[in-house]
């Protein structure tokens, strides 16, 4: 720092005099006495090209804003937008805890002195389990895309095979996920669908089952937003076959959808950003893993699982890691995987979200939610060469079709947001057969004036 | 309450103050005291009880009568259960033995023994890995692995054992140096068996990184590496030590834990083998060796497994020899290098170089290896 | 031990509310929010909306979830958040190689707002601008600090941006015909595990490297691991031990002489902003952590970000989509030729890369370079101080400069005393401090690594020494209070014999009443 200059607000030490002290201590004269390890050569001597730093917080918070006012927000407009990331209501709550300095900024304290994280967590865990009526759950992982391929490498160390299946209806994105993590470790296949309901094609499946696979990864709401009602089939036929079942859910929809395990899943993982955790441009994901208790898929887990015990003082609830020293059954496992910085926090939003839903709030939520989109749905195909894509039992996307308009989604998504309306997601990029359809989410955000406006501007539109 | 055995070997150490090496047989023992050693094994296992003292209200200690454990224990102001009695005036290796087999019917949490590699030897003959176990150092030689670095360090192991703050075991070598050899200046130790003691590696909990798993996964994980590499027309000698034992185990085969084996298409083809043994079934250049270090000091060759002999390695060559070692294993050399130290310096200063070291399952390290020179 | 006058040490006292678990506060009947009920317009189209439901996909019975009320559970959590302590709290330099500096809160100010927080991915481009420019500025600044060309802040943290390095050496070896062949990844002990661990998830061998004697990474056992086979090298410099590898350029050169491609593993970047870079060194790709260096918040464990940058050549393979700039406007960027797919949905961790922003952004050039030689100075004051602690050292020296942090070693104090570098962690919890050890394996026998980064004043460094100091003058004096520490903590020494036992372990609340049901109403009553 040149001689005159303020001290920077946050480098408490730049202050000459201190500096100076702590020097002396060392023994030296200049820090840059400090740096002679690294050779001349690898020394940067240019100017970084970095703006003067904007070191007071009016200045900061004027030039940041200015730059994000460019964006428009789901709140100020009506967005139908999902496919991974919703919209759904964050309570207050969830934001006034997650955003207290002691959970925002705490890392990897013991369970002494993070106790209250350790708590949180394996709360987060057990309400996760009481969703999905499993006993095990992970402190979460990056997102849904890197919990379900680790749940993929799970299925490969614990049955020792190397072919996963994935049904064609999972989301594109992730499959791009799955397919980085996994290959070429394991080898991946994809089962069709029936292009009237976007259920899982039993006869393919049938076809590809044999002793090199090691399970089937489906979504469950599938990514069209078809509820698929062949899960308990499913299962028999993986686990003839000794395969596992893996499902991937949007855990917002089990106050009244069945859970995986109550038709047979051995694994389930999906991403909790809907509980609790705003849209953030699709920043704030967080991916679970639930499996039953048994030792054998415990073992497999990479992630951090926190259990309760006691403590030597009577009364007192202890919280620590289970199975820290975690083994994995398979000698010959290629690739241990890894467990570091992840989506902790978005954790702890959720346990407040579901703590604060209770079993009576997820119920009316769901259904509010399905009445909606199911009102929507009717609305839609209503409108002159707009129907609905697939004959399903819906959650709260669905695929409508607009093929028969002549016109682009592109088009019309672009005549809606000259209206205010952020439309559905085109769908033609990733599935061939889907050209001029979108993909619709309608959540519990979303009123009878929102859906309204998008009918009447579709029908202005279309006419 | 936690039982807590104690075995003294009152005699350990008498030769060492009197310039003895060891007191091995009633003879030197008798030269020992003749020479006006007093015991000293005693004053040892106090040392180590005395770090027990905070458990002393929730701790039963077993022990034998007089010299053997007893006396001790009063010193420290413990009075403990006697279950036996060893022999009189002067206590042989199979009061020892005796002792540990009564420790283990007794079930007893953890054995501390006092003495030195005779002791590890006898306490190892009765009891196996069927107790947990740990050394306090009291005897002049003390090559094994099963002994605390002191007598107060082993006390505080064993508390950290038995009030549960050290819940892992691992298995630890007990070293036998020949002391006819020993006395002459010519240090010849063998590989005598395993002891299992506390693993002093503490799990904590609120890591950010996933611990490393125990002992036992990492040699199986090696195992299957080794297996996965080996082929069918090959022939390898296998050496001793635990990290070699899994190996055996995954391909069903027999095997000597302390001596050298041969492999050949999966089939064990010879068993604890002498060097004459391992030339006659050699196989030129198609043999590989599969070595790990043996003992704290990183020995790859000449420390219990001397039938690995000069003419054994020029045969197998340098480039067939494997090593395997844990990660564990490599750290605690701290950068010094593994050793080999076959007796002949022409054929140490051949095997000097970088080597691939199997570490876990498509997990090498490249580690240096010298001579002792 | 009381704490003797003039000693910086606080009379800490942990909060202790001896709070439920959160099942244990329901009672039937109570809400904790309400959803809105659906207009009647709704209702009168399509009846409930539930009796469609497929009978298969219905729930056979009600998830039990708590029932309580909105207060009680702010409460709760409240209660446990203050059961916690958070780097706004305490000096948290004791959790080494994490960088836990000053997470601004002007930057969650900004990061809070509406026009970040309630934006859809799949907004149309112009609808977005601003979130595209951040990520579009940010990628320039990241060129600028470690020059390479190009950066993808899709991953979702180090160890992810590791992983993503993987699959690109392997998608570019694929490329040229040689992805089978070259199957080995070099890296060393000292680097991240998961530089090692993330590598094998895509298949790799990974062959480990040991320092020699003094510490230094071993150049010779380098020449001797690279071969035809050699798929790359994954490094942390500076590594964990702070030293600086200055021999990192032969390194990459011995590397790029067989064919493999290196990639720099800048997590431990704070002390060398502005004063080394990854172009320097020849590095292919490189990242850093946002959540760390970066000034991010870690959020008890997450979310993160690993910033992925690459050379012009290696551009190519990042992850899709990138963002551009096309005259005046921003552009989700697909035309990646080489590109390895994604490795996270969507773009990556916007709030954590938006917070980041605004930290270089209030730093400056100048601020970033200040950064990273007060966090140089404070380090190396910290060893020489705890260099002077009888017990402590550390070893691995050789006579080397630390950069950032240190790895440090209670080896003789355990040696001398029995308590052991866990027993001293446990201790520092009665002050309000916390000591992190190390990675396994433990190289460093009793080891414990500290990184004093440049947000803490020295004050706040020499209360931490005077920590240090204290609990190794009890080891001695006193070791029971030690080992039974702590005693001013939150709770006392766990019970862990559980946690390793199927039989027994409950990582959930469902488990726990079926394995310990009645325990678990004797101990409330």
């Amino acid at each position: 720092m040149a001689e005159g200059e303020r001290v920077h607000p946050y480098i408490p030490n730049s202050v000459p005099e201190v500096k100076a002290r702590m020097l002396a201590e060392i023994g030296i004269d200049d820090i840059d006495t400090l740096y002679e390890d690294i050779p001349e050569e690898l020394r940067f001597r240019g100017k970084l090209n970095i703006p003067d730093g904007l070191t007071s917080e009016i200045a900061l918070k004027r030039h940041v804003e200015r730059i994000l006012s460019k964006n428009q927000t789901c709140g100020e407009k009506v967005s139908f937008l999902g496919g991974g990331c919703y919209q759904h209501y964050v309570p207050a709550v969830c934001d006034e805890i997650s955003g207290r300095s002691e959970f925002l900024t705490a890392y990897a304290g013991e369970p002494y002195e993070d106790h209250g994280r350790f708590q949180a967590l394996f709360e987060y865990q057990s309400l996760m389990g009481e969703l999905l009526e499993m006993d095990v759950v992970n402190v979460p992982t990056y997102d849904w895309g890197q919990a379900a391929s680790t749940s993929v490498r799970m299925a490969g160390r614990i049955t020792g095979r190397k072919v996963i299946l994935v049904a064609d209806t999972v989301s594109p994105d992730r499959l791009k996920v799955i397919r980085t993590y996994c290959e070429p470790v394991m080898r991946i296949e994809l089962v069709g669908h029936s292009s009237d309901t976007a259920g899982l094609d039993m006869g393919d499946l049938g076809g590809r089952l044999n002793d090199s696979v090691a399970g089937l990864y489906l979504e469950n709401p599938t990514y069209l937003g078809t509820v698929e009602e062949s899960g308990r089939a499913i299962a028999d036929a993986l686990h003839g076959n000794g395969s596992l079942m893996i499902v991937g859910a949007d855990p917002i929809c089990l106050g009244l959808l069945a859970p995986p395990s109550q038709y047979g899943a051995d694994i389930a993982c999906g991403d909790i950003q809907s509980l609790g955790n705003h849209v953030y441009f699709g920043g704030a994901l967080g991916g679970f893993i639930a499996t039953h208790d048994d030792e054998k898929y415990v073992m497999e887990y990479p992630s951090r699982l926190f259990g309760i015990c006691r403590t030597e003082r009577a009364g007192e609830w202890g919280f620590s890691d289970v199975a820290y020293g975690r083994t994995s059954f398979a000698v010959r496992e290629q690739g241990k995987e890894f467990v570091g910085t992840a989506a902790t926090l978005y954790g702890i939003s959720a346990a407040v979200y579901l703590s604060l839903m209770g079993p009576e709030g997820m119920r009316e939520l769901d259904q509010n939610i399905m009445q909606k989109s199911q009102y929507a749905m009717k609305r839609l195909s209503e409108l002159e060469g707009v129907r609905l894509r697939f004959d399903a039992f819906h959650f709260k996307e669905f695929v409508v079709d607009f093929s028969a308009t002549g016109r682009t989604v592109g088009a019309i998504n672009n005549a809606l947001l000259a209206q205010g309306i952020f439309g559905g997601k085109d769908l033609g990029d990733d599935f061939d057969e889907l050209e001029g359809c979108a993909l619709y989410a309608v959540t519990e955000v979303l009123t009878r004036e929102d859906i309204d406006r998008l009918v009447d501007a579709l029908m202005a539109y279309l006419s | 309450m936690k039982k807590l055995g104690l075995i003294v070997n009152p005699v350990a150490g008498m030769g060492g103050a009197v310039g003895l090496k060891g007191t091995d047989g009633p003879e030197l023992l008798q030269r020992a005291e003749q020479l006006g050693a007093l015991p000293q094994a005693g004053k040892r296992a106090e040392q180590a009880i005395a770090a027990l003292s905070p458990l002393a209200d929730s701790l039963e200690l077993l022990t034998f009568s007089g010299s053997m454990g007893e006396a001790a224990a009063a010193t420290c102001g413990i009075k403990p259960q006697v279950i036996g009695s060893g022999s009189s005036p002067r206590t042989t290796p199979e009061d020892t033995a005796e002792a540990a087999r009564r420790m283990a019917t007794h079930g007893v949490d953890l054995l501390l023994f006092a003495g030195g590699d005779g002791t590890a030897r006898d306490v190892c003959d009765a009891i196996g890995t069927s107790l947990t176990a740990l050394g306090i150092p009291a005897g002049v030689k003390i090559q094994s692995a099963v002994f605390a670095n002191s007598p107060a360090a082993a006390g505080r192991a064993a508390e950290s054992f038995l009030s549960g703050r050290i819940r892992r075991e691992k298995e630890a070598e007990v070293m036998d140096i020949n002391e006819d050899d020993y006395r002459r200046e010519i240090l010849s130790t063998r590989l005598y068996g395993y002891l299992k003691i506390p693993d002093a590696r503490r799990l904590l909990q609120g890591g950010k990184s996933a611990s490393a798993p125990d002992e036992r996964a990492i040699q199986q994980a090696i195992a299957a590496e080794l297996v996965e590499q080996m082929t069918e027309d090959r022939c390898y000698i296998v050496g001793p030590g635990t990290t070699c034992r899994p190996l055996m185990e995954m391909l069903g085969l027999d095997y000597s834990l302390l001596g050298i084996d041969m492999i050949r298409g999966r089939r064990l083809i010879g068993k604890d083998m002498s060097e004459r043994e391992i030339l006659g079934k050699m196989v030129d250049g198609n043999c590989s060796l599969i070595l790990t270090p043996v003992g704290g000091q990183g020995f790859l060759l000449g420390r219990g497994n001397q039938q690995i002999s000069p003419a054994v390695i020029k045969k197998v060559g340098k480039q067939n020899i494997i090593v395997a070692a844990t990660a564990e294993k490599l750290s605690s050399l701290r950068g010094r290098p593994l050793l080999v130290d076959t007796g002949d310096a022409e054929t140490d200063s051949y095997l000097c170089g970088y080597y691939r070291v199997v570490t876990g399952y498509r997990d090498t390290t490249v580690y240096k290896v010298s001579d002792c020179a | 031990m009381d704490i003797q006058t003039g000693s910086r040490l606080r009379n800490f006292h942990q909060a202790k509310w001896d709070e439920e678990v959160i099942f244990e506060l329901s009672t039937p009947g109570q809400r904790g929010i309400h959803i809105p009920e659906v207009e009647t317009e709704i209702a009168g189209l399509v009846g409930d909306g539930i009796s469609k439901i497929p009978a298969a996909m219905r729930r056979a019975t009600a998830p039990a979830l708590p029932e309580v009320g909105q207060m009680r559970v702010l409460k709760h959590f409240l209660r446990l958040s203050q059961q916690n302590l958070g780097a706004d709290l305490n000096v948290d330099i004791g959790q080494g190689t994490c960088t836990i500096k000053y997470n601004p809160k002007i930057n969650e100010k900004i990061a809070g707002s509406p026009k970040a927080q309630d934006i859809h991915p799949y907004q149309h481009a112009s609808t977005v601008q601003g979130a595209l420019r951040v990520i579009y500025e940010l990628d320039l600044f990241l060129r600028e600090i470690s020059g390479l060309d190009r950066f993808s802040l899709q991953p979702s943290s180090g160890s992810h941006a590791i992983l993503t390095m993987a699959a690109i050496m392997h998608k570019y070896h694929e490329v040229r015909g040689q992805a089978d062949t070259r199957d080995e990844l070099i890296t060393t002990i000292f680097s991240h595990p998961s530089d090692a661990a993330a590598a094998a998830v895509k298949g790799y061998r990974i062959i480990t490297l040991y320092p020699d004697e003094q510490g230094m990474p071993d150049l010779e056992a380098l020449k001797a691991a690279v071969s035809e086979r050699t798929a790359g090298l994954f490094i942390t410099n500076p590594e964990d031990t702070g030293i600086f590898n200055p021999e990192i350029a032969e390194f990459t050169r011995i590397v790029h002489e067989a064919g493999g491609i290196c990639g720099y593993d800048q997590a431990n970047a704070n002390g060398i902003l502005g004063i080394t870079r990854a172009r320097e060194a020849d590095f292919d790709l490189c990242f850093f952590n946002l959540h760390k260096t970066f000034a991010g918040p870690h959020g008890c464990g997450g979310p993160g970000a690993g910033a992925l940058g690459a050379t012009e050549e290696l551009a190519d393979y990042l992850p899709v989509p990138l963002v551009g700039l096309d005259g005046d406007s921003y552009f989700l960027d697909y035309e990646v030729p080489h590109s390895i797919g994604k490795v996270r949905s969507f773009f990556g961790a916007f709030p954590v890369i938006l917070r980041s922003y605004a930290w270089v952004l209030s730093m400056g050039a100048k601020g970033l370079e200040e950064t990273a030689r007060i966090a140089v100075l404070n380090n190396n004051y910290l060893l020489k101080k705890i260099s002077e602690i009888d017990g402590a050292a550390s070893p691995y020296t050789g006579g080397k400069r630390r950069i950032e942090q240190v790895r440090y070693s209670w080896e003789k104090l355990y040696e001398e005393t029995g308590i052991d570098t866990h027993d001293v962690t446990h201790r520092l919890a009665d002050f309000g401090f916390h000591l992190w050890q190390s990675h396994h394996p433990f190289v460093v026998p009793q080891p414990f690594t500290i990184e004093p980064t440049e947000s803490y004043s020295k004050d706040e460094l020499d209360e931490y020494l005077d920590g240090l100091r204290h609990v190794v003058q009890e080891a001695r004096t006193e070791p029971e209070t030690v080992k039974r520490a702590p005693h001013n903590s939150v709770v006392h020494k766990i019970d862990e014999s559980s946690m390793d036992d199927p039989e027994k372990w409950a990582v959930t609340w469902r488990a726990f009443l079926k394995k310990h049901g009645e325990d678990a109403a004797k101990i409330r009553g």
